[in-house]
């Protein structure tokens, strides 16, 4: 028994569908009660009943790593936020043996007003270290974020990578035996985040055992030994990492077209042509995202008040750290424009991908004359690039460079 | 260590070891507070000075000099801001620890800690406002040669009443105000009846007994009085009434606990 860190017997998450985050006002209730008295032939209909999770038992060994993957509403981060304390389970129970520290978002309780060196102390508190302990760590931990110069300026003043190195940095020096982690490593840079996983490659080595949901199979597959299957609240298969993660690329649907409303404040220019929605044809997991290497079709339907000549449209792809990958104009080449009277249309476009699986924003913009005046600009679309293919393909994402490098080798030839 | 994890059903009292294994979380988050709120705005502590200071403006205008209410034989401004003090530091507390846990609710949903810290934490933060206010208290008694009598040192004890009842309706309201969003509009208005429920323009020396007495059923009575009887000498013995004030308090604390501690399992799946 001592060797087992996580023993899980029939855990089990109702949630009433509808109730799920949703808070009710007094009035509802009053009127609810209202009804239920006169009109007590009512009193049945009441709401649907879904189970997050249904009989979920495992045993994880100390020292071990798993990854629990699994669709959108599978039940991995309810699993986690029981196994973390934070909502109690309906039925079932389970059994930590260890000091234990979840981690669902780096950076909780930031507070912007406070220093680096302020939100340190705060947020490692919150994570459940000790102030003698964060003390200790301290230095480290500046150290790791990298940000040594700006410990004592207030962190809304930090850029963004920043910001997350030092959300980052507090979370990696927690200092428990029990490790729940939920999706975090999905942030900042490449380098940082191989440093990340580095870094929790040492800790479980030390013989702490970690729990990690992810969708990011390469970082599944390099990080964990084994792996569970979460489907619609069950476990459908827990075993050898590469055989799970097979299990669940086989299990993938056709992939459905995404769609994107356009809210009009994430839009610059003078909007003779509004967009409407963005769809992203091809897109997988019913999410705004796409395989590796497999081209970007990108539809928008737009709306033309008034016609309109000599339009020129572009889209482009920039990274989060706001670097252009590329951007191209339809009249690149042909240097063909285009008009468009008063009415709807769809303009379709179709992206080559080369680019590493990661987070990148989408920019779409429609230009008028010389490109001297947009017509309408966004860039807030944020489009994933998925690590993964349904043909079980992984990329090397560690090989640095934005895009995935492509080289034709030939044999070594003699030559001496 | 261990864990164990199951369903909770049923009463139960909070985890006092708990409790104390996440002192260091209480400390940082009192000392978040306080920080921000001295950053974050432009007069810092003078908000401490300016709200009680200004109502004992307006109450010694309208209520001491035009309807000249009787004070208990103090000059009108200490007898009003000698009950504001403790007053504003109630009212500060209930206000912010109401509206705590909505306000943590990303703290609420991503992390596990006795959650009881939230409300602590924002009624202990109302402190540094209250020293300041009462440092110019004292400034003002010796303005009109008021000096404190022994009795001074069950201030603390008094002080501690007013923390209780703010903490105790505050974990009320707080988890309330999890389930039902309205109890935000109910608390602003909640604090204004109770102002004027609590004899801070007037003295409760205007009842006579028992309902003098039977009147610290609102604890801040007690409080109230009990600051002014320990600083200014008013001749109303309040001891009755504190004693009164305070068994409401307790109950009012204890229920507000078990309700709090029932509630906090589902803060996470609603807030």
């Amino acid at each position: 028994m001592s060797d087992v860190a996580i023993k899980a017997d029939d855990l089990s998450k109702l949630y009433k569908i509808g109730e799920r985050q949703q808070y009710r006002m007094l009035r509802e209730t009053f009127y609810a009660f209202l009804k239920k008295v006169y009109r007590p032939e009512l009193k049945k209909e009441n709401s649907d009943f879904i189970w997050a999770l249904k009989d979920v038992s495992f045993e994880i060994k100390q020292g071990e790593i798993v990854g629990i993957i699994g669709k959108n509403g599978a039940g991995k981060s309810t699993l986690l936020k029981i196994l973390s304390r934070i909502t109690p389970p309906t039925e079932g129970s389970a059994v930590l043996n260890g000091r234990v520290s979840s981690l669902l978002e780096i950076g909780i309780g930031f507070h912007p007003e406070l220093t680096g060196r302020e939100n340190i102390y705060l947020n490692g508190a919150i994570l459940g270290m000790k102030k003698n302990e964060i003390k200790a760590k301290f230095d480290e931990i500046v150290d790791f974020a990298e940000i040594e110069k700006f410990i004592d300026t207030p962190i809304k003043y930090y850029s963004s990578g920043m910001y997350v190195r030092l959300a980052f940095a507090v979370a990696a020096h927690l200092n428990s035996e029990i490790l729940l982690v939920d999706e975090v490593l999905a942030v900042g840079d490449i380098e940082f985040q191989k440093k990340c996983i580095g870094k929790m490659e040492k800790v479980a080595h030390e013989g702490n055992t970690i729990l990690i949901v992810s969708h990011n199979m390469s970082n599944i597959k390099a990080l964990c030994d084994k792996a569970i299957l979460l489907e619609q609240g069950k476990i459908k298969i827990m075993g050898d990492v590469n055989t799970v993660i097979n299990t669940y690329m086989s299990s993938y649907e056709p992939d459905k077209c995404k769609r994107i409303i356009m809210d009009d404040d994430y839009v610059s220019g003078e909007k003779q042509i509004k967009v409407k929605y963005v769809y992203l044809v091809n897109s997988a997991l019913n999410r705004f995202s796409v395989y590796w290497l497999t081209p970007i079709d990108i539809m928008m339907e737009i709306e033309v008040y008034e016609s309109i000549n000599d339009v020129s449209f572009g889209v482009g792809i920039k990274t989060l750290d706001d670097i252009w990958v590329y951007f191209v104009h339809q009249d690149d080449n042909t240097g063909g424009r285009w008009h468009f009277n008063k009415g709807r249309y769809n303009i379709s476009v179709r992206l080559k991908n080369n680019l590493k699986p990661g987070i990148y924003r989408l920019a779409i913009g429609a230009h008028h004359k010389h490109y001297l005046k947009n017509i309408f600009h966004i860039e807030s679309i944020v489009l994933e690039i998925l690590d993964y293919s349904p043909d079980g393909q992984i990329p090397k994402i560690y090989n640095p460079g934005i895009t995935i490098g492509e080289a034709i080798w030939e044999e070594p030839e003699r030559i001496i | 260590m261990r864990t164990i994890i199951k369903p909770s059903r049923g009463i139960s009292l909070p985890d006092f070891s708990e409790l104390w294994e996440y002192r260091d979380l209480f400390y940082f988050l009192v000392l978040r507070d306080i920080k921000v709120r001295y950053k974050q705005t432009v007069l810092g502590g003078l908000w401490a000075i300016i709200q009680p200071f200004f109502t004992m403006v307006v109450f010694s205008l309208f209520f001491g000099k035009l309807a000249k209410v009787p004070s208990d034989g103090i000059p009108y401004p200490i007898f009003s801001y000698a009950a504001l003090v403790p007053w504003t530091f109630f009212a500060q507390g209930l206000t912010n620890s109401s509206n705590s846990l909505v306000g943590s609710a990303n703290l609420i949903t991503k992390v596990y800690f006795p959650r009881i810290i939230i409300p602590l934490s924002s009624v202990v933060s109302g402190i540094i406002d209250f020293f300041i206010a009462f440092a110019v208290l004292i400034g003002i008694m010796f303005f009109y040669n008021i000096y404190p009598t022994i009795n001074i040192v069950w201030l603390p004890l008094l002080l501690l009443l007013a923390f209780i009842t703010s903490l105790g309706v505050g974990m009320w309201l707080s988890a309330l105000n999890v389930e039902f969003r309205d109890v935000r509009y109910v608390v602003p208005f909640l604090i204004q009846i109770w102002l004027f429920a609590t004899p801070i323009a007037y003295p409760s020396s205007l009842l006579p007994e028992p309902w003098r007495t039977i009147y610290g059923i609102n604890p801040m009575v007690g409080v109230v009085e009990g600051f002014r009887w320990a600083l200014l000498g008013t001749t109303t013995a309040p001891g009755p009434i504190i004693i009164v004030s305070s068994l409401v308090t307790l109950i009012i604390l204890f229920t507000g606990i078990i309700y709090f501690n029932r509630m906090e399992r589902t803060f996470a799946d609603v807030v």
